[in-house]
């Protein structure tokens, strides 16, 4: 069997055996990669970057139900009382942008940063509304952007994955279906790294088994593996030949992308990196840029929980101080290498708060939180062609619904993929008789957004 | 819904520019109007998807008056002018401008050139889509090879064949060829004894016993278990978010399993699933059955809406049914007409009702031995929980506890901590909210124990930490449990069963939860065969699907068999018959076996044994230059292909070939080792993943736990389907990742020691050659080639090279204690099976 002439004959075989060799998008491109800083759980946008003054004077008192009316809430109940803001916000920035004082170091970065006040989702609950933001449905089972982007893109990374997964705190409320490739190809889905043991599951040599004597086994293998591809005439055996190259290049990438050693003092300290509570936040902040820097396509940071329900006071300030200074200190390191341009940073959960409270325990008023609210939060992006230092969209003064410029989910999830070279409405897969894209049926791309 | 009052006095301006129906008015009608104005719906009967019908108006007159926008009723309506509706209702209103070129095509004449005519209601036997008409009767045909022909099979593919002037391949070797018999019908690689009779005489009588053999076997339900658990998206747990586990889910895999061993018709394999509860005097069999429609996702979040999420459940159940037994995509027509079949939003909900009365259970299923040991300890057993209970005063404070969250329920809005814990009622168990409101003493044991179980878990949402600790509830729950499994425990399914009386169903407008249209009944599309029942239920359906005249079901399935056997179906798009699906290969091909399946009364292993027993089955999968141009895909099936096994069928065969595979068959879903934190990426933080001590750990892939929102992580990286939603094939992705998986992944390094121990003893003498023998034996069941065996004993002697300095280093990668041989040799062979154990040829169906 002549396996030149083969692989000659073979017309698909550089799809075939390599369903992650980088490809156009259908437009020049703004972006390259994205790192998505996903905040689970539901910030509280009132509290955080979307200043509501006039709920003082409603504080502690029911809404008139006139105004609840269509008010759809998850645990608490219409007559519920209002909830005023104890944050003090500042105006920050050329644009004079008014970032809550929870967050001084996002203060810092006002100009950087694209801060949107009126998304709004359907999703109303934890699961669903993370299934929205990731895959344009609050159904299981599609794929997320991540997988979306490698499957459009490919990945530019001889020894990494194309989509990876970092996370901090508890699990996420959607786990793996918040990295899923859904019905496409699980080539695509995000590959989680791991805070413990192995970075990537399985990438260390078992007992026993050492460099040398891995490479041994892997020369062994590829020796077997041609014979077979010889004989079969099978392409498939050839991919998999690349599979266990790239899978041996990997074991060796992995921990260099892990070791910190060559990074200035100066940029750990930035980061946060050796201070708590923010070290596992700073450490995966640090490594979103390293990824990038080494052509991973998509980074996912899910840093859980911010459902605060109940001890907003305590439980907000503790997600802040984790999460505030390594997020502004990604920003500005990727801007002074350069890399602000061509990386979309996007930070936010998938849905807000409400301004009534969650009271359980009325003894005990510093246990009070919020319920979850999709009519109408905050997100911001930055980077990546994306305009900074502006303000998109309102909410009205009770933060009950967007005012004006509304931005769904799915107009978010189009801009994205615009900045990345997609028209949202041409990357799709054919599924069940249908094409599915990660907009589902909706989206457009909010100009306004884009620099 | 209809609550917007119009107070619009004036129309907004029409547009004064030409204004184009096709660009402008077409697309506005499509995306704004037609979902409740089509030819199925016709809601207050106007229809605005067909010209001469629109022109013709509603129920309240003309809708439309050429010339005279401000006196066309639809103006009226879209504008909120003088009428009490706004349309369309519940959605944004028309902008001005949507209204003024609405207003403008009017006044320009309402022009509606014949060419945007759409053709719409669809009769039966009008659309001669292939896959609905009527299946043929074919005659096997004529071919020139006779020599070649096995069975009817293969006259249909070498006609084709023929008439290209293509010949098909070479018989595959006979050891190959048992090899893909083993994992085809089996799922698993033969032993080495099957190997070596094989290897001495394969004749095709020997070949007929293999295949009745691996017929006989069960590991042939686990086999084709696999296949159909995909389809009905079986898994262990809930899916959304706290994604609870599923205890008694397994009852329905064990049925699954055991149906198909016993080949039960596939007829009444599905008439159970879809409607065993309706039969006359269900079995407790035909029970556990339905436990099909209980494979829907759950949502138990604190803000989920109950009937959302029963909407989305019966939606599912639609959907599913539509694409295992018909092929196709109706799920497509929950928000709209289907664009591409004649399945209208109507059609959809008529389908849909048949499933809106399922009410879900949990009944008695216990397994051949369990019952009597169950009654004779159970009045025993109750009396410990009951003492148990009495110990930490649940008896007085229950009832308490009970009062109080029923007030709650009651009286909403006073207290959030007693709303949540009313409301959790309803959402964490299944049934809790009714059977709390049945005097105690009336409660069947299940119903009370949901409500004591649900008031010793959640008390903790009203009460402090402090308080919950010191009543010592946590503590209780663990005794109760362990007071539980130290009983003769009797099965559980999860079953269905009938609401009776039945729910009115409606079409949902633009398929939201919350938004009714017209009411519909049970009914099936108009453009398939009638149902012929008054009043059909549920079970009517499913016998619907069987009837000889329905030419989707047969078609659908035997193609989808088929696909397990070729790497593809008949029609590619096993899970599309519709118009955008594949037409198929070998039309006529697919009507005979569907046919031959049928009257084989529905025997599934018929049907296997007709495939596996064709020649064209049993071609080489090698490949041929000749081909890679004319036919690149196979299509032609001038050859086999070769197929890389699904994750759990790798993991069984390195299990298998390790010597430490756990056969038995059927039972409880087991937690293999897990790499540590794996579980707590999950929300539930780090569940239960509880490694069973002994050889559960060793069992079938099929077997594993399968957790939604933390698969293991083996399967997932070889393509596992997600079991969300129904999946007719997997994908075969080739990636580093499984290549870190089989060659560091604990699991294969057990396996490649295991190998080494089987080849230390198995083998007669210790030549190179002759252990090497036994290990191809055990990994791809034949002998290595005179390369092959240079190759690796060339990798022998590097190895033993390593290990002879470092005996540390031999003891870490064989930590076994030797049975009279050199640890050495034993690790050297370990490094040998783990490089077997990661050939593509080891993980391949050749």
């Amino acid at each position: 069997m002549a396996l030149a002439h083969l692989l000659q004959a073979e017309g698909r075989s550089a799809e075939r055996t390599d369903p992650l060799a980088p490809k156009p998008p259908h437009f020049p491109a703004k972006a390259k990669n994205v790192i998505f800083l996903f905040q689970a759980g539901a910030p509280s946008q009132m509290d955080l970057f979307d200043p509501k003054p006039v709920l003082e004077k409603y504080h502690g008192q029911p809404l008139p139900t006139e105004l609840t009316k269509d008010l759809q809430l998850a645990f608490i109940k219409k007559n519920a009382q209002v909830l005023a803001s104890q944050a003090k916000f500042r105006k920050c920035g050329n644009s004079g942008m008014q970032i809550s004082d929870m967050l001084p170091h996002t203060q810092g970065i006002a100009d950087e940063i694209c801060l949107i006040r009126s998304m709004f989702s359907e999703a109303f609950n934890h699961h669903p509304g993370q299934s929205m933001l990731m895959t344009g449905s609050p159904l299981l089972g599609r794929p997320t952007i991540g997988s979306w982007l490698t499957y459009g893109l490919g990945s530019e990374s001889g020894n990494l994955p194309g989509f990876v997964v970092l996370s901090s705190g508890r699990g996420t409320s959607g786990g793996s279906s918040n990295w899923s490739s859904g019905f496409l190809p699980s080539t695509y889905a995000g590959v989680p790294f791991r805070s413990s043991g192995d970075p990537i599951l399985y990438l260390s040599n078992p007992d026993g088994v050492d460099k040398k004597m891995q490479r041994m086994s892997l020369d062994a293998i590829r020796d077997l593996n041609e014979e077979r591809l010889e004989k079969t005439g099978d392409l498939e055996i050839a991919s998999r030949i690349q599979s266990y190259e790239l899978a041996f290049r990997m074991q060796s990438a992995a921990p260099e992308l892990l070791d910190f050693s060559d990074e200035p003092q100066h940029i750990l300290d930035s980061y946060g990196v050796d201070k708590e509570p923010m070290h596992p936040y700073a450490v995966n902040c640090l490594l979103a840029r390293r990824m990038v820097e080494r052509g991973v396509r998509f980074v996912m940071l899910a840093h859980a929980s911010w459902d605060q329900h109940q001890n907003l006071k305590k439980d907000l300030k503790k997600n802040c101080d984790i999460t505030d200074q390594p997020g502004a200190a990604l920003i500005k390191d990727l801007k002074q290498r350069g890399m602000l341009d061509e990386t979309l940073v996007v930070w936010g959960g998938e849905f807000g708060r409400t301004s009534l409270a969650d009271i359980r325990r009325p003894e005990d008023l510093d246990t009070v939180g919020r319920d979850h609210h999709p009519n109408g939060y905050s997100m911001w992006v930055a980077g990546g062609g994306i305009k900074g230092g502006q303000t998109i969209g309102s909410t009205d003064d009770l933060a009950l619904r967007v005012q004006d410029e509304k931005v769904h989910v799915h107009d978010l999830q189009a801009t994205l993929l615009n900045q990345m070279g997609f028209d949202h409405t041409k990357l799709t897969y054919r599924h069940m008789g249908r094409d599915f894209r990660l907009t589902d049926v909706g989206g457009e791309v909010v100009k306004k957004m884009i620099a | 819904m209809l609550a917007t009052l119009a107070t619009a006095n004036e129309l907004p301006p029409a547009a004064t520019e030409p204004v184009d129906f096709k660009t402008q008015i077409q697309p506005l009608f499509e995306a704004r109007c037609e979902a409740c104005h089509n030819a199925a719906n016709k809601m207050s009967g106007l229809q605005l998807d067909d010209k001469a019908a629109a022109m013709a108006g509603g129920h309240s007159g003309p809708a439309i008056v050429p010339g005279d926008s401000a006196g066309s009723r639809l103006i009226h309506m879209v504008a909120g002018y003088r009428v009490k509706v706004v349309m369309p209702p519940g959605g944004p209103e028309l902008t001005p401008q949507e209204i003024g070129l609405l207003r403008g095509w009017i006044d320009q004449g309402a022009e509606w050139p014949e060419s945007e005519v759409k053709k719409t209601a669809v009769e039966p036997g009008e659309d001669k889509h292939w896959s609905w008409q009527p299946r043929g009767a074919p005659k096997p045909p004529a071919v020139k090879n006779e020599a070649w022909v096995q069975n009817p099979i293969d006259r249909f593919v070498l006609a084709k064949l023929e008439s290209k002037d293509i010949a098909p391949s070479e018989a595959a070797d006979p050891l190959t060829l048992l090899r893909r018999l083993s994992f085809d019908l089996n799922g698993l690689p033969p032993s080495p004894e099957q190997v070596e009779q094989f290897s001495q005489d394969a004749s095709q009588q020997a070949l007929e016993r293999a295949i009745d053999r691996l017929l006989r076997s069960e590991a042939y339900g686990e086999k084709w278990a696999m296949h159909w658990l995909d389809q009905v998206r079986y898994a262990d747990s809930d899916g959304y978010e706290k994604d609870d586990p599923r205890p008694h889910a397994w009852r329905y895999r064990h049925w699954v399993i055991e149906a198909l061993n016993q080949d039960k018709p596939f007829d009444e394999f599905s008439i159970e699933q879809i409607a065993g509860d309706l039969l006359p005097h269900p079995t407790e069999d035909q029970l556990v059955a339905t436990g099909f429609h209980r494979n829907t996702l759950k949502n138990r979040e604190g803000g989920v809406n109950k009937e959302q999420f029963r909407f989305e459940e019966t939606v599912d159940r639609a959907s599913t049914i539509g694409t295992v037994w018909l092929g196709l995509t109706v799920g497509c027509a929950q928000c709209h007409d289907h664009k591409f079949d004649p399945i209208s939003q109507k059609d959809f909900y008529s389908f849909y009702a048949f499933l809106n009365n399922i009410e879900e259970d949990l009944t008695p299923a216990p397994l051949p031995g369990e019952r009597g040991a169950w009654l004779r300890t159970h009045a025993e057993y109750r009396a410990r929980r009951d003492e148990l209970l009495c110990a930490y005063d649940i008896p007085d404070l229950q009832p308490e506890w009970e009062k109080k969250v029923k007030y709650h329920g009651e009286n909403p809005g006073l207290d959030t901590a007693w709303d949540v814990n009313w409301d959790t009622l309803a959402k964490m168990t299944d049934g809790g909210e009714k059977y709390i409101l049945i005097p105690a003493e009336e409660r069947t044991e299940l119903q009370a124990d949901v409500v004591t179980d649900y008031f010793l878990r959640f008390y903790t949402q009203v009460s402090t930490r402090d308080e919950y600790k010191a009543l010592g509830f946590g503590e209780l729950r663990g005794k109760l449990a362990r007071l539980e499994e130290s009983y003769p425990q009797m099965s559980q399914a999860r079953t269905v069963f009938e609401l009776d009386p039945p729910r009115p169903t409606t079409v949902h407008v633009r398929g939201g939860w919350d938004r009714p249209g017209i009411p519909v009944s049970p009914g099936v599309p108009g453009f398939l065969p009638p149902i012929g029942v008054e009043n059909p239920n549920r079970l009517d359906m499913a016998r619907w699907l069987f009837r000889e005249d329905n030419p989707l079901t047969a078609r659908v399935i035997v193609n989808r068999v088929w696909q397990e056997y070729f790497g593809q179906g008949l029609v590619v798009t096993s899970d599309d018959f519709g118009k955008q699906g594949a037409e198929p290969s070998h039309p006529e091909l697919l009507d005979w076996l569907a046919q031959d399946f049928i009257d084989s009364g529905w025997s599934l292993k018929h049907l296997h044994r007709r495939i596996v027993t064709s020649a064209t089955y049993q071609q080489s999968a090698d490949a041929r230059p000749d081909l890679t141009q004319v036919d690149p895909d196979n299509r032609l099936l001038a050859r086999q292909q070769r197929l890389r096994l699904p994750g759990e069928l790798i993991r069984d065969a390195a299990l298998s070939a390790g010597g430490l595979l756990n056969d038995e068959v059927g039972g409880k879903s087991v937690k293999p080792p897990m790499p540590e934190g794996v579980a707590s990426l999950s929300y539930a933080g780090g569940f239960s993943w509880e490694v069973p001590e002994g050889r559960d750990r060793y069992r079938r892939g099929l077997y594993i736990h399968f957790q939604r929102t933390v698969p293991y992580p083996m399967l997932t990286t070889f393509d596992a389907a997600e079991r969300a939603v129904a999946i007719c094939s997997r994908e075969r992705s080739n990636t580093p990742l499984q290549a870190l998986n089989l060659l560091n992944d604990p699991v294969f390094v057990e396996a490649a020691q295991g190998l080494a121990t089987r080849v230390m003893l198995e083998t007669p003498s210790d030549e190179f050659s002759d252990r090497l023998a036994t290990a191809y034996k055990l990994a791809v069941g034949r002998t290595p080639s005179a390369s092959e065996r240079d190759r690796l004993q060339k990798l022998y002697q590097q190895q033993m090279q390593l290990l002879d300095a470092s005996p540390k280093t031999a003891e870490a990668l064989y930590p076994l204690q030797p049975e009279g041989y050199d640890r050495t040799v034993a690790a050297a062979w370990t490094g040998i099976g783990r490089v077997l154990l990661n050939t593509d040829e080891f993980m391949t169906r050749e």
